[in-house]
């Protein structure tokens, strides 16, 4: 416990606080305050070096960027990306039908225009939004499934790869969320009946791996339905993944709920506002903004867990990269292709999490 | 401004609920029939990867000779062998699929066994594929015979009759194994190859459509001799739907008959003028065989023009031109010495 | 939360019906009953409609499979087990590796996060920012990915015959982490034994000189104490048996090793998979806690001279452990939870094991059912010692 850091760093004399710190003094205080950190920082940073030559060296300088040739890979030295520029086609869109891919390509550009747009402060406003979701929904409706304007119809069965992803994280938010917060009020709710009933969906659920959830979702929900009604796959797996999410996002907004101060309430009540009324123009609006930071690491959990397809046989990205690495002639460029696929995953996690924190810097300026 | 995106979040979850709703569909709860006619496609349950059987190629169109049986009830049904959805299945998948109705009938190298006919609710159609459990071994390991395995390492999907036969085999013999046993299809074949296994079991008919295509080099494996246990893969459809089976047994058997009457895909216009009665019947130039199964008295005419007979279907995916080249063995008709007797379609 | 009950100050005798019916209490009431009417009516239906369809179908029901014997062997069992046990069996078998494998990730995913996490809040500036790069790529990719990842890495290892050796003591190939291991003694089970009655003597002592400290204010350094206390038993147990050291080496023999102990490729790969996903996760944890310890505090210790392990321990720790414990745990089950992605890569848990069954029995129902109530009992008792730990921790106001 030697290295822990219970003084912050030593301040040089300043008058002015903002001046720079000369970087002598800064390496000195974070790099070599003690003979023995000047050992650590040689020991870490020569095996950085030696790290970073070798991702160099494997990754880039000896690298096949581009080639149709296994042979031409595995004579190189280095990673082979040319697997992904090969196969990015099966790995990106799975077992969509292979002539329709352009409408996958489309959809995506529909998908992220929306998702910008509906995540920017300027256009909130739902005269705008609302026209703006019914459209790009109904279009990525049309393209995703087809069988009008004379697009092949391509059943829910065949979806796969990156859309597919995107539409399983998309769905579980959005279903995720309002049943998060119903929850999380039923769990505060005045009524002792709404409360257990609350409490006890979310920790049943809570207590068991989302594995579990899936299997219900695709072995047993359709026995609870009625003989003759059937509810598509790919929908039950997505509400079986919201619900697991929404249990989770329940317990950090009711961690917000409790949060605000009893006066709030006190308030809404002496103007007379009805409890949906508090709830809705008083509460939520707070309790949301203070475990914002709680809600996005949800998010981003759920589109982690979007890959547990995989065990039920769903064509997302990483299924589909499992299956186009039982190509024989490719087998052996694993790695490079799981990394892609971690890369992938990092991106949509870390464009989340910026996000966030421009959210958290807007709600403290009060911008909104 | 949190306030209108709640609103707008909400007015968006409105709207998939919608699309939830309207998803939800009627599929006839005791009449399979009726339901497939009013859906216009047949949903059939097939292996999501066993070349031979059943595989989607790189653009998604699904060929082998179980996808071919399903053609087959479709070209029966419809008059049209293309109008059929294929739903992939792992083998955990599959019987609540059909249980459940998400498919209306299993073409998914199921063992037809006595459990699997009465506590899960299945019916069996006749079998089409006859074969055994069978082992596929890398030949520089020097096994040339299953008591060669004592001590292996087998790699086994889960819930298979195979997973049951290979521990009797190995108990019988007082031999021991370590099984690994892996659902997903794709990690099980990469299990065997990528060496974690010495030996990968499954249906002997599997076998050579792994070696042919997932291994490096198919001149580097090779299946081991004999056959250890009898594995009957038949469709399957749920219980309680008496006319829905029979229209799946006589499709089955029309393939027999077919074959039997030496009415192929390619002689079967010819062959409608034949004087023969029982080929008349058959293809439906006399007789109402259709109407009793409640579908076009032409259909045993539609499945043999669009899709074969069971030679035909046979020879298409597992013929000696094919990459999955596999002997008749048992799977010829009986009156050549094999299993499959199609009963009289009178 | 609302009071509901604003109108209790007007007098009960006065109340007209309309009063009652208009009241906010009564209303309450209504919307709790339709609420449990409705819960109610709505799990009777889905019962309902279970029981009919796997009637109409004739699927058997009910948990009678369990005695039923599996006919199916298991790679890796703790318990004696073959194909004539029954299914019940085979998912305790399951349960075992479950628990096997996660305390195993548990143990790892502790050991890399708590280093992660101190190395987090390192002065050293290097050391800080490769943490949390660690940090940030471990925990944001999906676990999934991570333990297929590592399956493939381990399955792309050498064959047995040309498996890497590692210096005399083991080796590694495809069939997973071979190594040496003392020959079987009957020795082991009475050091094992030793082992549980040292640690208890240790704990004992331990208290006594909390109580003596307590009661005279005098302070007995029971660190050395203890630790012959606990590994004492056991090397005299060791000695009395005449020491026997015969060390089992594995050797290449037909397909595998021959002697020592294997890891399976599964097991590793799974185990890897959740640990370094949870690790992550860990050493955010471990973060929060030391940075919880105020500054004020360990300088006051320090100016009270204090002796440095005394400010770790009397200080520093109870305060990061109070922040740390709760969320470790939490952590802690969810990597439990996390070992049931076993079924990717073929290691026999629970789901995996479960899974068979319901493919064998076509019982999906019953076992998925049993699947649940494992984990949310172990969720549920893990969560019960939590509360537990937690009134023991208490700041205790006096």
């Amino acid at each position: 416990m030697t290295s822990v850091s219970q003084h912050p760093v030593a301040k040089p004399a300043a008058y002015n606080p903002d001046a720079k710190i000369p970087a002598l003094v800064w390496l000195k205080s974070n790099l070599f305050s003690s003979v023995w950190q000047s050992l650590l920082t040689v020991i870490v940073a020569a095996v950085l070096i030696r790290f970073c030559w070798f991702v160099l060296d494997w990754g880039v300088i000896n690298a096949v960027f581009y080639t149709a040739d296994p042979d031409t890979c595995r004579a190189a030295t280095g990673a082979c990306w040319a697997v992904i520029v090969e196969k990015h086609r099966p790995m990106l869109f799975g077992l969509y039908p292979y002539a329709e891919h352009w409408r996958l390509v489309l959809m995506m550009v529909i998908y992220l225009v929306t998702i910008v747009v509906s995540l920017s402060p300027r256009f909130w406003n739902l005269r705008l939004l609302v026209p703006l979701w019914i459209v790009a929904t109904s279009a990525i409706g049309v393209l995703m499934f087809g069988g009008v304007f004379g697009l092949r119809y391509v059943p829910t069965s065949e979806w796969g790869g990156l859309p597919l992803t995107m539409l399983l994280f998309t769905g579980t938010v959005l279903i995720g969320m309002p049943i998060a917060v119903l929850l999380a009020l039923g769990r505060r709710a005045p009524l002792p009946v709404a409360r257990s009933v609350s409490v006890v969906f979310i920790e049943a659920l809570r207590g068991v791996p989302l594995i579990t959830i899936l299997f219900v979702a695709v072995n047993v929900f359709p026995l609870f339905l009625p003989a003759g009604v059937e509810v598509n796959k790919l929908l039950r797996i997505t509400i079986g993944i919201a619900i697991f999410f929404a249990c989770y996002q329940a317990e950090v907004i009711r961690g917000g709920l409790q949060a605000i101060p009893r006066g709030q309430y006190e308030a809404a009540a002496s103007i007379s506002l009805s409890y949906w009324q508090t709830t809705r123009r008083i509460i939520l609006p707070q309790a949301l903004r203070i475990c914002l930071p709680a809600i996005t690491n949800h998010i981003i959990a759920a589109m982690k867990n979007t890959s547990f397809v995989i065990i039920i046989g769903l064509f997302d990205i990483l299924t589909a990269t499992t299956a186009v690495m039982q190509d024989p002639l490719w087998r052996s460029f694993y790695i490079e292709a799981y990394l892609f696929v971690a890369l992938v995953y990092l991106f949509f996690g870390y464009a989340l999490s910026l996000y966030a924190r421009q959210v958290e810097k807007w709600i403290a300026s009060g911008r909104i | 401004m949190i306030k209108t995106k709640v609103a707008g979040l909400s007015a968006v979850a409105g709207l998939m609920l919608g699309v939830a709703v309207g998803s939800v569909a009627q599929a006839g709860a005791g009449d399979t029939l009726a339901a497939v006619k009013a859906r216009g496609e047949l949903l059939c349950g097939v292996h999501p990867a066993r070349h031979g059987f059943a595989a989607p190629d790189s653009q998604g169109k699904w060929s082998g000779f179980e996808v071919d049986f399903c053609r087959a009830i479709a070209a029966a049904v419809f008059g049209d062998a293309s109008k059929v959805r294929f739903v992939a299945l792992s083998s955990q998948q599959r019987f609540p699929a059909i249980q459940s109705g998400e498919v209306d009938v299993l073409a998914r190298n199921v063992t037809a066994t006595l459990s699997r006919d009465t506590a899960l609710g299945l019916n069996f159609a006749p079998p089409i594929f006859y074969t055994g459990t069978g082992f596929l071994v890398r030949k520089a390991d020097g096994i040339a015979k299953v008591s060669d395995l004592d001590g292996a390492v087998i790699c086994m999907a889960p819930g298979s009759t195979t997973e049951r036969n290979v521990a009797q085999i190995f108990a019988a013999a007082g031999m021991t194994y370590t099984p690994v046993v892996i659902e997903n299809n794709k990690q099980l074949v990469d299990a065997y190859v990528t060496g974690r296994c010495d030996a990968l079991t499954k249906d002997k008919a599997a076998l050579p459509g792994v070696a042919a295509f997932d291994t490096e080099n198919p001149a580097d494996h090779m299946l081991l001799p004999g056959i250890y246990s009898k594995e009957p893969l038949a469709m399957a459809v749920r219980q309680g739907d008496d006319p829905w089976y029979d229209l799946v047994k006589w499709v089955t058997y029309a393939t027999f008959n077919a074959e039997e009457l030496g009415v192929t895909q390619a002689n079967v216009d010819e062959m409608k003028a034949s004087a023969d009665p029982d080929i008349q019947a058959l293809l439906g130039v006399i007789g109402d065989n259709g109407t009793k199964l409640g579908v076009d008295n032409a259909w045993v005419y539609n499945i043999v023009k669009q899709v074969g007979n069971y030679e035909d279907i046979y020879m298409r995916h597992f013929g000696p031109e094919t990459p999955v080249a596999l002997d008749r063995d048992q799977n010829t008709l009986w009156s050549e010495g094999g299993l499959l007797y199609g009963f009289p379609m009178q | 939360m609302i009071d509901t009950n604003q109108d209790r100050s007007g007098k009960r005798s006065a109340r007209s019906l309309t009063d009652i019916l208009y009241s906010e209490s009564f209303r309450t009431l209504i919307y709790q009953v339709a609420l449990a009417v409705g819960v109610a009516l709505l799990g009777l239906y889905l019962y309902q409609n279970v029981i009919e369809n796997l009637s109409r179908q004739n699927i058997a029901t009910g948990f009678g499979f369990l005695d039923q014997v599996s006919q199916f062997e298991i790679g890796e069992t703790l318990i004696n087990y073959s194909s004539r046990d029954t299914y019940g069996r085979a998912l305790m078998v399951g349960l075992m590796n479950t628990l096997t494998v996660s305390a195993a990730g548990i143990a790892v995913a502790t050991v890399i996060g708590f280093s992660i996490g101190i190395a987090r809040v390192s002065n050293n500036w290097l050391l800080q920012r490769i943490a949390i790069a660690y940090v940030e790529i471990v925990r944001n990719i999906p676990v999934i990915l991570q333990v297929i990842f590592w399956g493939a890495v381990i399955r792309n290892l050498p064959a047995p015959r040309q498996a890497v050796e590692l210096w005399g003591l083991g080796f590694l190939s495809n069939r997973g982490l071979t190594f040496a291991l003392p020959a079987t003694d009957p020795a082991h089970v009475w050091m094992f034994a030793a082992l549980i009655a040292g640690i208890v003597l240790a704990i004992v002592a331990c208290h006594m000189a909390k109580r003596h400290r307590e009661a005279t204010g005098r302070y007995i350094d029971m660190l050395w104490p203890c630790v012959a206390l606990v590994f004492g038993p056991p090397a005299m147990v060791w000695l009395g048996f005449g020491a026997p050291h015969d060390i089992s080496f594995p050797e290449r023999q037909g397909f595998n090793f021959v002697g020592g102990a294997t890891i399976s490729p599964e097991f590793v790969a799974l185990m890897a998979g959740i640990a370094l996903y949870s690790s992550g996760f860990i050493a955010e944890i471990v973060r929060a806690g030391i940075q919880a310890t105020p500054r004020g505090q360990i300088e006051a210790a320090r100016s009270i001279a204090l002796r440095p392990r005394f400010v770790m321990r009397y200080v520093v720790l109870p305060q990061a452990l109070r922040v740390i414990v709760p969320p470790l745990t939490s952590q802690y089950v969810s990597l439990v939870k996390n070992s049931s992605i076993a079924v990717v890569i073929g290691y026999p848990d629970l789901v995996n094991i479960g899974n068979t069954v319901m493919n064998q029995t076509g019982q999906a129902v019953e076992a998925i059912a049993v699947m649940m109530m494992v984990y949310l009992i172990i969720s549920i008792v893990t969560s019960l010692l939590m509360n537990f730990y937690n009134r023991l921790v208490a700041i205790k106001e006096r």
